[in-house]
């Protein structure tokens, strides 16, 4: 879907310098040893992808690079020179900046504040006008569109990244690093983004792009180093001499199998009935715009869209967790729109919520307490109004064996799970509250290899099983091999609905973005059912 | 801009010391670790007390000496300590409660002022006659009291609940409003004589003593220990068994650790927080009946020396955890005790307050690790 690069790709000069030279790092955190004995270099001028699945230990090893953390054992060299940088800053002063996943801007000042945050300029006199206007030409150079006097909270995803990158470009950063980018943008951003970094690279800038992502290693990166538990497993390789299946296996250690075995479609009566539902985003603004659907049991309904076109409050209006403006939301014959969350809860609407460490789980308390959110209403958790521990101990240790939830003990605190773990202890509560509608909100986005095809595996179980599952995805391919049926979204409105076996991707990608549809899948089309 | 800086060695380095101390964020928290720290606060403060006392011209040891002797020494301060402990410990339950689902009751000492109140007004308007069996009049007062400090706290749950009022300026306000709200009733309608307080209460409306059995077992004369004790100890049973137990307790942890997931669960915030709050209320009122039924057998303006703020301390130290708070009240409440006999008598509060600095400070050690790290030439 992205273009590929169109220029041929750099032949960096392999004499030259190294950008970054990584000699055996070590760095151990309690029980696990994120990095043990890993090497890693970067050349000037080339895009250098670190694959790995996660808790493999590729942010680790940048975070190391970065200064953030200190290496047990190891050596760091920045274009040839021995350093140890005791924070990030004494990183960015040796020319080496990363962005985050998760970044560290002022949501309240103008990007131009929030790119000179720290610095020890401007001094007394904040002479915006003039810092405005070199921050725009940095961004007009490196190809970064955004206004230098816009506030940051009124930015999207993707311009906050572009933001952040000209925070590091601005402080003199030549050597990037970019944990995960694209994980939080749209395609069309990413595309902007890969631009961006050519042209950062061919002006003699180095990156380091962090992803598991497979496709889009071989689109944007020249050498590729993969990482499997801590290790190196290959190093530097070209990424023109690899294939999406080798990295996969180097990444996981076994083939992935990426066909989906799935049973035939068996619809049975319709469990969730919308129709003409709207709601308002946390900032007041529509959010939806009439929305109806049908799901019935033993259907997977796929939500296609990009970002912030109101996928999350379309989940949240469901759950009871928002209050719809208009419409009614049935499910089972019972309406649930605008009533607490207990009215869904007690009609089996089950919920994997977009964000699994603010709402899907409560970190601070133990797996066993996580497990038992849907079910402490309930027998045999529940004695009347006092909960038995035992009982407690029994469900959670069945769920975290049934469901492979790597703890030590149903004891430990939710927080210190990994993501794919957390995602596996939510879908063994919501699953095993036998769910008649199952609401999956980006069920796999962050997870490595593996735990997305579990993820996978589960939900196509609950269809098998009867249930009716709504799947709102960003990511189209995992709607695509699990959907019977595509719904697309597009700024509150369902503009497209398709038989997922039909669907034509071009239409589906247009239409995603706001282009006009075939007039086979106008946007009056939205209620047909499917056979 | 600076790109050519040479990295890891900043022109300081030639001057400063061969290391470094950095502070690490802490992955996981061992299990041990809570109680060491808290242990370790507390040596720390007492060694900084020690300090203070010493530059002051004080031996520290003989006054830590004289301290332990003056509340712990024989069973007469024993009892002693515990009496003050007693109103601390349901002071202590109301705040550890409220705090768990991080719902911060600056109150407990306007509930207390409160419950003590609605315990008095039993006697005093007087609901029951004198004379009315102790059977009768007890329970009355304590449920009266309860009521009362109940009633009292749910006004910041509800205005927090359905309005979103900050309850931290709701409940420290209201202190204040229940103290002059005692003040006016002492001063003017159950005024005795014109002094500001009530009239002594009939014995019947008295809290049991130790002392009272002194007939029977000669040992136990001249102890002041009395049946507030029994509730105060009764109650950390309950809220133990309430949060760890009971299905209200789960939704009180769940909402104190992350509101949004509670919701997603299903919980009723808004119910819940109305709930907590009177619940807290009604612990602290029950810690005013005992001290106005137990201790002062009447109601007076000075009936706390701050009980409900002290409270803070109490919970905080013991970590809100229900059986911590009967330690840390006991202890506060010898120092309590042992302001009496230390002169000045602020000796002990700045003891208090040396203590409940160093728990803050020792919170960053559950967070952080610290670590010397040698410096490279």
């Amino acid at each position: 879907m992205i273009a590929a690069p169109d220029a041929p790709l750099p032949t960096p000069d392999a004499a030259a310098v190294p950008a970054v030279e990584l000699r055996g790092i070590v760095k151990r955190f309690p029980g696990v040893v994120a990095n043990d004995g890993v090497d890693f270099d970067l050349r000037v001028g080339e895009i250098h992808a670190l694959l790995g699945e996660n808790g493999a230990g590729k942010s680790t090893l940048m975070n190391v690079l970065d200064g953030l953390y200190r290496p047990d054992a190891g050596e760091i060299r920045v274009l040839g020179r021995a350093v140890e940088f005791r924070s990030p800053r004494d990183a960015i002063a040796a020319g080496l900046g990363m962005v985050h996943q998760h970044f560290a801007l002022v949501p309240t000042q103008t990007v131009t504040e929030n790119v000179l945050l720290g610095l020890a300029r401007p001094r007394l006199r904040l002479d915006l006008r003039h810092f405005d206007e070199e921050v725009a030409d940095l961004a007009r150079r490196h190809g970064l569109a955004v206004d230098p006097r816009a506030r940051v909270w009124q930015l999207s995803v993707g311009e906050q990244q572009r933001v952040e990158i000209l925070k590091m470009l601005y402080r003199g950063a030549r050597i990037l690093i970019l944990d995960e980018p694209t994980a939080v943008l749209a395609p069309q951003e990413a595309a902007d983004l890969f631009r961006t970094l050519r042209a950062m690279v061919a002006g003699g800038s180095s990156v380091v792009f962090i992803s598991h992502k497979l496709g889009e290693v071989g689109q944007i990166a020249d050498r590729v180093t993969v990482m499997r538990r801590g290790r190196v497993t290959a190093a530097g390789v070209a990424t023109r001499t690899t294939t999406p299946a080798g990295l996969a296996r180097l990444m996981v250690g076994r083939e992935v199998v990426e066909a989906i075995e799935r049973s035939p479609f068996a619809p049975g009566p319709v469990v969730l009935r919308l129709r003409d539902v709207a709601a308002e985003s946390d900032r007041g603004l529509p959010a939806l715009r009439g929305v109806s659907l049908e799901v019935r049991a033993g259907e997977i309904l796929g939500v296609a869209g990009v970002a912030g076109n109101g996928q999350s409050e379309l989940a949240q209006v469901m759950t009871g967790l928002r209050r719809c403006t208009a419409g009614s939301i049935v499910v089972d014959g019972g309406e649930v729109g605008n009533r607490a969350p207990r009215e869904a809860i007690g009609r089996r609407v089950a919920h994997v919520p977009e964000d699994r460490t603010g709402v899907g789980t409560a970190p601070d308390l133990s797996v066993a307490d996580n497990l038992i959110m849907k079910s402490y209403r309930e027998p045999p958790v529940a004695r009347r109004w006092s909960i038995d521990r035992g009982a407690v101990r029994r469900f959670a240790n069945r769920l975290r064996e049934a469901y492979a939830i790597a703890a030590p003990s149903v004891e430990t605190e939710a927080r210190l799970l990994s993501g794919g773990n957390l995602q596996r202890l939510i879908l063994a509560r919501e699953i095993a509250s036998e769910p008649r509608l199952m609401v999956a909100v980006q069920p796999t986005r962050g997870l490595d290899v593996g735990a997305i095809a579990t993820v996978h595996r589960l939900l196509l179980d609950q269809r098998a099983a009867g249930a009716a599952t709504l799947l709102i995805s960003e990511d189209l391919d995992e709607i695509l091999a699990l959907a019977d049926r595509v719904a697309v979204i597009y700024e509150g409105r369902i503009v497209g609905l398709f038989d997922a076996a039909a669907a034509d991707v071009a239409t589906i990608g247009l239409l995603m973005t706001g282009g006009s549809a075939t007039p086979a899948a106008a946007p009056g089309d939205a209620g047909r059912s499917v056979p | 801009m600076t790109a050519g800086v040479p990295a890891g060695s900043p022109a300081r380095a030639g001057r400063s010391l061969p290391w470094t101390v950095r502070l690490e964020r802490r992955l996981e928290v061992p299990r041990w670790l809570p109680f060491a720290t808290t242990l370790g606060a507390v040596a720390v403060a007492l060694l900084l007390s020690g300090l203070v006392l010493w530059v002051a011209g004080g031996d520290p040891i003989a006054i830590f000496g004289h301290i332990l002797r003056s509340s712990f020494g024989s069973l007469g301060v024993l009892s002693d300590t515990l009496v003050k402990a007693t109103p601390l410990i349901l002071t202590g339950l109301a705040c550890a409660l409220a705090f768990r689902m991080r719902l911060w009751n600056i109150g407990a000492e306007g509930q207390f002022l409160m419950g003590a109140w609605g315990a008095s007004a039993i006697v005093l308007f007087p609901v029951v006659p004198d004379g009315t069996p102790a059977i009768v009049t007890i329970p009355l007062m304590m449920a009266a009291g309860m009521a009362a400090g109940a009633l009292y706290g749910a006004i910041p749950g509800v205005l927090r609940a359905v309005r979103g009022v900050n309850e931290i300026i709701v409940t420290l306000m209201l202190n204040y409003v229940a103290a002059l709200w005692i003040a006016f009733w002492v001063f003017g309608p159950w005024s005795e004589g014109g002094f500001q307080l009530s009239r002594a209460f009939p014995p019947e409306a008295w809290l049991p003593r130790l002392s009272d059995a002194a007939d029977v077992v000669p040992a136990l004369s001249g102890l002041t220990v009395h049946l507030g004790l029994a509730f105060g100890l009764v109650a950390a049973v309950l809220v133990h068994f309430l949060l760890f137990r009971s299905r209200r307790g789960y939704e009180i942890r769940l909402i104190g650790d992350s509101p949004r997931a509670a919701r997603y669960a299903g919980v009723n915030v808004a119910r819940t927080t109305v709930i907590v709050f009177a619940m807290s209320g009604a612990l602290a009122g029950l810690a005013g009946m005992s001290e106005v039924a137990g201790v002062v057998h009447r109601l007076q303006q000075a009936i706390s020396p701050g009980y409900g703020f002290t409270a803070i301390i109490v919970a905080y130290i013991a970590k809100l955890h229900p059986y911590g708070v009967v330690v840390a009240a006991i202890a506060f409440g010898a120092l309590i005790l042992a302001g009496r006999e230390i002169q000045p008598s602020g000796i002990p509060a700045m003891i208090q307050g040396i203590i409940l600095f160093s728990l803050i400070a020792s919170e960053a050690l559950l967070r952080y690790r610290i670590r010397v790290v040698r410096r490279v030439a």
